[in-house]
């Protein structure tokens, strides 16, 4: 480094440049969001209305129309995969945080990982071979098996990360009282780890409330609502996905309106997440 | 966190053999514990299965075509011949241009949020460049397919035609469907885990290291370039190999811009398929066993390239954090 005067000049210009640039940068991940997040919502709001929450869809040139059922089916299908994906992530966190060794744990953990890897229509393909194929209909069960298949993953480990957090001196106290050691894990080391554990799940659905690819080949669609959980079942990412892609104007509109409603539904999901998780750290 | 671990994992065996809990506890203690590594196997077993059915669904093109599904470019369901080439290029194209937009954006962010951002902005600014990783990919898709797309069209295709057109990727109709607006999508979606994930790389990095280049003199931007990028440089690429897992298995955003034409072809501004794309597209219509077998051969390859991916960018990033661990 010469200490002459050009140099140091040229230095400081450099540096100003890169500095510029990384804010440049900063300001342009955080503008894109905005753009996406202001279109859709701008945009979706404009064709929401109340027929689109309380009708069921209607063929291209009837006026009105809604996703009611498509919505319905939603819900439907996040409560399923919730249900099914839940136990299992729940209980294989705790043992990888109360009971495995740490070789089996690196084990098993590194299978979780690679799991919550797994490109989600891949899942779609696998569910579509074990569940579709063997009942031969397409179900809004094989749809919540493929989207408990996505959130067992995140689950086992966020609830595996939170058990872990809970100090030793709660475990050590809760056997002392002469409880045994499995009633101490549900009544003493789970609540410790309950804030982390709901925040867990929330990221888990606010993950699969949003998924199309492994509803391709499993939910299907329905144009006759909800008929049970062995049947075909309409999703509203699908019905986004349908709609956008269709030539017809109206229904790239009703498109927009479920994106606006998905929006909501997904980041109200994500902001309360970090409000949770916020609080848990004060 | 080193601490917290190492004391779980001593007491933990030394609990799950205690003598002196009654016959009773110790019974229900074992069930209970088998229990959980019954589900916890759930996640082995769903693993080993996914391979094997894959495996196993895609044996009849396997058979079929051989290796030279992998080098044929024709997908025909009349003749029932099929190839993987078109599918393959398609994915390798889109996520390289996505991680050529998206690696100086994030990496730039990223910089901004540990070097730059003053306090009380670090939190909020790194929350709102997460956010846009929980957006679902068929949002994504679709203002990518009602505003981006015209946009690439004209004026970005248009103008790379006529400023850059000598060279083969910009040859060719401006469609604004295609490889380029698939590419700058797939960095959209990719720009939060890479910036996410170097940012904590960045963060680990101990502050002696930048108070000794500012004891040298160095500038802001010296002291980031000679002493925070080296150091947490396999945390950085651990973080783009991450952000290339996620791109080469994207679909649903990348099925609604890239126009789904089977061909190979020099030109960014032409339609195209990546794997994902073709199988989404395609595995509701396979009919014989032959087709649903190359779509399944198709997922079996995209499963084995993201989990090679994933574990090299995973032992990346972990050999990065357990150094943080280390120094703690």
């Amino acid at each position: 480094m010469k200490a002459t005067n050009r140099g140091y000049t040229r230095r400081k210009w450099v540096n100003r440049l890169m500095l510029g640039l990384s804010s440049i940068a900063a300001g342009l991940a955080i503008l894109i969001l905005a753009l996406i997040l202001g279109y859709t919502i701008i945009h979706g709001l404009s064709y929401f209305n109340l027929n689109f929450l309380t009708q069921a869809a209607k063929p291209v040139g009837e006026a009105g129309g809604g996703m009611r059922n498509e919505i319905f089916g939603t819900l439907i299908l996040v409560g399923l995969g919730s249900i099914i994906a839940l136990p299992i992530g729940l209980l294989a966190g705790i043992f990888l945080s109360e009971y495995a060794s740490p070789r089996v744990a690196s084990v098993v953990r590194f299978m979780a990982d690679i799991l919550a890897g797994v490109p989600s229509i891949v899942v779609g393909v696998f569910v579509y071979a074990i569940v579709v194929r063997p009942m031969h209909s397409y179900s809004a069960l094989s749809a919540g098996v493929a989207l408990a298949m996505i959130m067992i993953p995140v689950i086992a480990r966020t609830a595996e990360e939170s058990l872990r957090l809970v100090p030793n001196s709660m475990r050590e106290a809760a056997l002392a009282l002469g409880i045994t050691r499995w009633r101490a894990v549900i009544g003493v080391i789970i609540p410790g780890a309950m804030t982390g554990i709901i925040t867990g799940v929330m990221l888990a659905v606010a993950r699969i409330a949003g998924e199309t690819a492994p509803l391709l080949f499993t939910a299907l669609g329905s144009q006759f609502g909800v008929q049970g959980l062995l049947k075909p079942i309409g999703a509203l990412p699908l019905q986004i996905f349908r709609y956008a892609m269709s030539p017809y104007k109206s229904e790239n509109q009703q498109a927009w309106a479920g994106a606006f409603l998905l929006v909501i539904l997904v980041l109200g999901i994500s902001i309360l997440v970090r409000w949770v998780s916020n609080r848990k750290r004060i | 966190m080193a601490t917290k671990r190492n004391t779980t994992n001593m007491i933990t065996p030394g609990l799950a053999n205690n003598r002196r809990l009654g016959r009773r506890s110790g019974f229900s203690d074992r069930i209970f514990s088998n229990t959980t590594l019954v589900f916890a196997m759930v996640i082995v077993a769903l693993l080993i299965g996914l391979v094997i059915i894959l495996v196993k669904d895609a044996m009849p093109a396997i058979s079929r075509f051989g290796f030279s599904f992998i080098t044929n470019s024709t997908w025909d369901p009349v003749k029932e011949i099929y190839g993987a080439l078109p599918a393959i290029y398609g994915t390798l194209l889109s996520s390289l241009i996505g991680l050529l937009i998206a690696i100086p954006i994030s990496l730039g962010a990223a910089i901004f949020l540990v070097e730059l951002a003053p306090k009380w902005l670090k939190g909020p600014a790194s929350f709102i460049i997460e956010m846009l990783a929980a957006i679902p990919s068929v949002i994504i898709g679709l203002w990518g397919l009602f505003v981006l797309v015209p946009i690439v069209k004209n004026p970005i295709e248009i103008w790379l035609g006529s400023h850059l057109g000598s060279l083969p990727f910009f040859q060719g109709p401006p469609f604004g469907v295609g490889f380029l607006a698939a590419g700058i999508i797939l960095a959209i979606m990719i720009i939060p885990i890479i910036t996410a994930v170097s940012r904590d790389a960045m963060r680990a990095v101990p502050n002696e290291q930048r108070e000794a280049m500012f004891a040298l003199g160095a500038t802001r931007w010296e002291m980031i370039r000679q002493s925070v990028l080296p150091y947490c440089r396999s945390g950085i690429i651990g973080a783009i190999i991450l952000g290339l897992g996620r791109a080469l298995g994207e679909t649903m955003a990348v099925t609604m811009v890239i126009g789904n034409s089977y061909k190979l072809t020099a030109s960014l501004f032409s339609p195209g398929s990546t794997i994902a794309s073709t199988i989404a597209s395609q595995f509701g219509e396979a009919a014989t066993g032959v087709s649903v077998g190359s779509l399944v051969e198709l997922a079996l390859i995209l499963f084995g390239v993201t989990l090679l991916v994933n574990v090299i960018a995973r032992a990346l990033v972990w050999r990065m954090t357990s150094v943080k661990v280390a120094k703690e």
